[in-house]
């Protein structure tokens, strides 16, 4: 049976998928980027063609995405991560969507028709406010790691609000919080709010909201704050970190053009 | 020339340390800190400096930056400074406005007639305003002739090719230059000849360029195999109301009408007539960081025009010559999406 692979190598992590010819997830495979894109994405298909037992030759055609798209040397194509996030989150869901995708250093937004047709995007701007990077650097304030935030954040009893567009200064702004004896938990539930805040500002959230990525597959409480803010539910698909990767693998079976570049 | 060489960004940091704040135009703060430095890309061109201007002439019908930048070498050099205050969001070009820029434009002669030693010779004007008009007629059918399919002259191009419109408009080499241009142009419209081979879309730049990464954005458009076409910017310098028997008033014209200084409706008008001339796909708008009069994404042009035109636009944030202010991987990034998208449509 032929297998399609997709790898999307983002600014914290490289996600591989296989799948199936009818799209099916055969194997997948997670690790950090590190400074070295080619050999992370080699070790990510190695383990993952083991996980299956799988051959490389089964393999038939890989598209590459994420920051690192240009330097997997096997990749048959390069798609950026909107069309690829997008894909993956619409085949889950098949109906108009606005994908939310937060990662490590941007986030997006992607507005699908009814038939997966993308109707616009929006990136954040240059700044690092309302991405998985704006979380790190909190949990770094508070001397947390990043997979603690969302249980404390559960916590919560009292709404703190922090304000600044700005990454180094709500870290600043977290440091008179915590002098002024706010708790942790409402700290976190409050940079949860923030991250939230940023995304409603990018763009119309039309039709059914999905959301994906790193953050959104390990913080459910700012998934539901996120629906909370918008009215209305906000779906995630299965693996949510591995949705750009399962879109280019998807894009390589469809085997629609891809560029070079 | 300081952003295109990446000069401005090391240079920068010293005018914004006398004063001058990093989010006021950067063609300001790269010029001035230049000066301070005392460096300049035309030492490339065998000359020892920034030559001292006897007299310093400015319009505001692009922004307020151009006298606050001019204003500084009066004072650098004691020399005067001296201008035109053009009224800005214009609709209609009514009459009573061009005549107040006209007047202000004669103000200007005793000053000037002063530092020259001679008396203003109409005759010579109107013969600089013909030779201005012939320039600008031609590097107007240089910038048409991208609306063949497929287009044989690129916006980045054009943003070189447009020196002799800006520095040497009203002498006879520019003309001379654009005719031999135009000429080839016309060859490769006739060959069928793109800028871009196999060209599969057409859009529109929308703002100021990123003078430091031209070669980067042109290179990337190239290998998506999209052409931008035409652009407000190297339009900039057509000026079709410049008229040889009546100079004053045909400034005033050509300047109150240039697409910056205009209304946001009249700015509309003017892209929805190059989208139809031009064939465009799609519009990239560049909001640039240091140039707010000239991004025209702040005010919800690009939905408007979106839904009026039927076709998608795309926004790069980045900076005319801070390339501090410019992310090149979100660029990058976003200019490939933004073309996947239209391989969807």
């Amino acid at each position: 049976m032929p297998y399609f692979c997709g790898i999307d190598i983002g600014a914290s992590s490289a996600k591989l998928v296989i799948v199936d010819e009818t799209g099916r997830i055969a194997a997948k495979a997670l690790r950090r980027s590190g400074v070295d894109y080619a050999a992370v994405a080699e070790k990510n298909l190695v383990e993952a063609l083991a996980s299956a037992n799988l051959r490389r030759e089964d393999i038939v055609r890989t598209v590459s995405t994420g920051y690192g798209r240009d330097n997997v040397p096997w990749s048959n194509g390069r798609l950026t991560e909107i069309t690829c996030h997008a894909h993956g989150a619409w085949w889950h869901f098949r109906r108009p969507i606005t994908v939310i995708d937060i990662g490590a250093q941007d986030s997006k937004l992607i507005s699908l028709d009814a038939a997966g047709r993308r109707v616009g995007f929006k990136m954040n701007r240059k700044c690092a406010a309302g991405t998985g990077a704006f979380l790190e650097e909190i949990a770094l304030r508070l001397d947390l790691s990043v997979s603690e935030l969302n249980g404390l954040a559960e916590h919560s009893t009292k709404e703190v609000t922090l304000g600044s567009f700005c990454t180094v200064f709500t870290a600043t702004e977290i440091l008179s919080k915590i002098r002024a004896g706010d708790k942790v938990e409402d700290i976190i539930k409050g940079a949860f709010h923030s991250v939230v805040k940023r995304i409603a500002e990018m763009g119309a959230m039309d039709g059914d909201l999905v959301m994906t990525g790193g953050v959104a597959a390990h913080n459910p409480c700012l998934v539901r704050l996120m629906g909370e803010s918008f009215g209305k539910p906000v779906h995630v698909p299965p693996d949510p970190q591995f949705t750009g990767a399962f879109g280019a693998a998807l894009l390589a079976k469809e085997n629609v053009h891809t560029h070079h570049v | 020339m300081l952003g295109a060489s990446r000069m401005a960004t090391d240079v920068i940091p010293l005018a914004n340390a006398r004063g001058f704040s990093p989010d006021i135009c950067s063609y300001l703060t790269s010029d001035i800190g230049a000066y301070l430095k005392n460096d300049t890309p035309l030492k490339k061109m065998g000359m020892s400096g920034i030559p001292k201007a006897d007299v310093l002439v400015f319009n505001t019908n692009q922004c307020r930056d151009v006298k606050d930048w001019f204003q500084f070498y009066a004072r650098e050099w004691n020399v005067p400074c001296i201008g035109i205050h053009t009224p800005r969001s214009l609709g209609d070009l009514d009459e009573p406005i061009i005549e107040d820029v006209a007047r202000q434009t004669e103000a200007l002669v005793p000053t000037l007639e002063k530092v020259a030693g001679q008396k203003l010779d109409m005759d010579r004007l109107k013969e600089i305003t013909r030779l201005s008009r012939r320039c600008t007629e031609l590097w107007k059918g240089v910038l048409e002739a991208a609306a063949a399919v497929p287009a044989p002259i690129t916006f980045f191009d054009g943003t070189i090719q447009m020196g002799p419109a800006v520095v040497l408009r009203g002498t006879q080499s520019a003309i001379e230059y654009y005719e031999a241009l135009l000429a080839e142009l016309k060859q490769r419209v006739a060959a069928g000849v793109g800028a871009v081979p196999g060209e599969r879309f057409r859009v529109y730049w929308e703002g100021m360029p990123v003078w430091g990464k031209l070669r980067d954005l042109s290179t990337q458009f190239l290998n998506l195999k999209t052409c931008v076409v035409a652009s407000t910017y190297c339009n900039s310098w057509i000026f079709d109301d410049l008229d040889p028997d009546d100079p004053f008033r045909g400034m005033a014209r050509a300047y109150c009408r240039i697409f910056i200084c205009r209304s946001e409706d009249a700015k509309e008008r003017y892209i929805e007539q190059m989208a139809a001339k031009y064939k465009l796909d799609g519009i990239i708008y560049h909001d640039c960081k240091t140039c707010p009069n000239n991004s025209n994404n702040r005010y919800q042009m690009p939905e408007r025009l979106d839904a009026k035109l039927g076709i998608p636009h795309l926004v790069i944030h980045g900076d005319l010559n801070d390339l501090r202010l410019y992310s090149e991987e979100q660029a990058k990034t976003n200019i490939q999406a933004f073309v996947e998208g239209l391989e969807q449509r």
